[in-house]
């Protein structure tokens, strides 16, 4: 019997072979993806950072032809319309995904959500905008930052929803089982065990979310519009980093150029700044040896 | 106290699977029961009609009667309320593992709204005490997870949890069929400790640990209760043809 377990020596070496090759293929493969991540973002700070300074952040822009002058109105805007959409598509992704895992399981009101969700995701950002428009801008006559937040709001909406049902779901049900078995009212086992447990996985999901639609522009050309000037109210245009990016990177100026540079890097920025502070927040209190 | 259980006409299905047929026996209380039988016999099935753990599962049916002290936990009272009054601990451990082990402990309370600190520090140190673990953890109460445990001592912490809500019944689905032999010592220990406060139903695969725990023994058989009597009449004299040759290993 033993024998037939022993290998050649010819079958040592290619066993050799093959796992040292599966390794470097994968450290291939990891540096190809991340390579041109690095390089943007080397890039981003190379064009950018030479245009960042305290003006940046607490001016308005100027006029062409004038140098000076900053995205302060630009910053603020972004960080109020994505409040707002975080704010409408996060909660509703949650309750979504936990409709979708807990309650809807294989109802056929949870197929049609589950397939609309999935084709929302689909849809071009540009046709959300669209729709938006004709929803909210149309009808109250005026470009609003509401508009641009509740836009990128249901843009959240699926991928926060589809990533909280795949993590609730992965769940074992031996942990549910626990909380039913000892008298608790199923919606509190839902909400206090189920959900609580998979929540490093559903931050994860909005996280992605909030990250992906932080960069849409051209949703916003149709709802928030942009602001050349302070405003922080809800039912005005309102600016943003990506807004502003792509008017001053279109533009002929090469000031303007210089901006949309130090514009871009600032966006990136704040989006892993604000994941950064999310993920800290949301793993202090992580107790030793939980999983 | 513990309190007895009356079991009548109890049918149970799993689709169109009818896994108990016509079930009737009686449970005394503060004593251990223990049900063996060979897999698939429907053992499993029984003591989750018990606490209407059966019904959980969309597929599940169940006819019959069940009364615990004399109240009919299918018609006079609702599932969450019996589970309450009735523990449950599975065979596998599987505490909360985003708790605390303190919080673990405090899970049935806290769920249930009770919010009351003394309160709740009492009952987690006398579960813990019960469950013979407290001098393991109390250094760690509110530091470590309760999936940090090593498995024995996960699933005491599971008995812990189930006693915290001070049931009257404690239903144990082969409880140690995951544990290493010393793990499975300190469980039996335990049951023997436990049943003169409550009433113990076992089921196991382990027909020693039947014999060393528990007073009566009931059979299963293809979800068919062919035996129930006193532990060491089913082992040294089954009245059954079919619980003697699964008793003395001729099948099973």
């Amino acid at each position: 019997m033993a024998t037939q377990f022993q290998s050649s020596t010819a079958n040592r070496h290619w066993r050799w072979f093959t796992n040292h090759a599966a390794t470097w293929l994968a450290v291939g493969s990891t540096i190809l993806v991340v390579a041109p991540l690095v390089a943007i973002f080397l890039d981003l700070v190379y064009k950018g950072a030479s245009s960042l300074n305290w003006d940046f952040f607490t001016k308005l822009p100027v006029p062409p032809g004038e140098s000076g002058g900053g995205m302060a109105n630009a910053i603020v805007g972004s960080i109020v319309v994505l409040s707002l959409a975080s704010l409408m598509g996060i909660p509703v992704g949650i309750a979504g995904g936990i409709y979708l895992s807990e309650f809807g399981r294989g109802t056929k009101l949870s197929t049609v959500v589950r397939f609309t969700a999935d084709i929302l995701n689909g849809v071009p950002s540009i046709v959300m905008g669209i729709a938006i428009y004709g929803l909210i801008v149309a009808p109250t006559k005026t470009f609003s930052a509401l508009a641009g937040g509740v836009v990128l709001g249901i843009m959240m909406i699926p991928t926060v929803a589809r990533t909280t049902e795949e993590m609730m779901l992965m769940v074992p049900h031996s942990i549910r089982e626990a909380a039913l078995g000892l008298g608790v009212p199923n919606w509190r086992s839902v909400l206090s065990i189920t959900l609580r447990t998979a929540m490093p996985g559903v931050i994860t999901g909005c996280m992605l979310a909030f990250a992906r639609v932080a960069g849409e522009t051209a949703p916003l050309l149709f709802t928030a519009l942009g602001n050349d000037f302070w405003s922080t109210s809800l039912n005005q245009p309102i600016e943003a980093l990506p807004l502003q990016i792509y008017t001053y990177a279109l533009g002929p100026y090469d000031e303007w150029h210089r901006l949309a540079w130090a514009g871009s890097l600032v966006l990136i920025v704040l989006i892993v700044v604000s994941v950064s502070l999310v993920r800290y927040v949301t793993t202090r209190g992580v107790l030793k040896g939980a999983n | 106290m513990g309190v007895g259980i009356e079991v009548n006409g109890l049918n149970a299905w799993y689709g169109t699977n009818h896994t108990l047929q016509d079930i009737t026996l009686h449970i005394p209380a503060n004593e251990a029961t223990a049900l063996i039988g060979p897999s698939g016999c429907g053992k499993s099935t029984f003591v989750r009609c018990l606490n209407r753990m059966h019904e959980t599962n969309p597929i599940a049916k169940v006819t019959g009667e069940v009364k615990i002290g004399g109240q009919d936990i299918y018609s006079e009272t609702s599932a969450v309320e019996v589970r309450r009054r009735i523990g449950m601990v599975f065979q596998r451990p599987n505490p909360f593992p985003t708790m605390s082990i303190y919080d673990n402990v405090a899970s049935g309370l806290k769920l249930n709204g009770f919010r009351n600190r003394r309160v709740l520090d009492e009952t987690v140190e006398r579960s813990l005490k019960h469950a013979a673990l407290w001098d393991e953890v109390r250094d760690d109460l509110k530091k470590k997870s309760g999936a940090s445990l090593s498995g024995g001592q996960q699933q005491r912490l599971c008995i812990a949890r189930a006693l915290a809500v001070d049931p009257e019944v404690l239903l144990m689905d082969e409880p140690a069929s995951a544990l290493d032999p010393v793990s499975t010592a300190k469980i039996e220990d335990l049951i023997f400790q436990l049943k003169s406060q409550y009433t113990i139903v076992i089921v196991t695969h382990n027909m020693q640990q039947a014999a060393r725990v528990a007073e009566r023994t009931g059979f299963f058989l293809n979800g068919k209760l062919i035996e129930f009597d006193s532990t060491h009449k089913i082992f040294t004299n089954p009245s059954d043809k079919r619980t003697e040759d699964y008793i003395t290993g001729r099948f099973g």
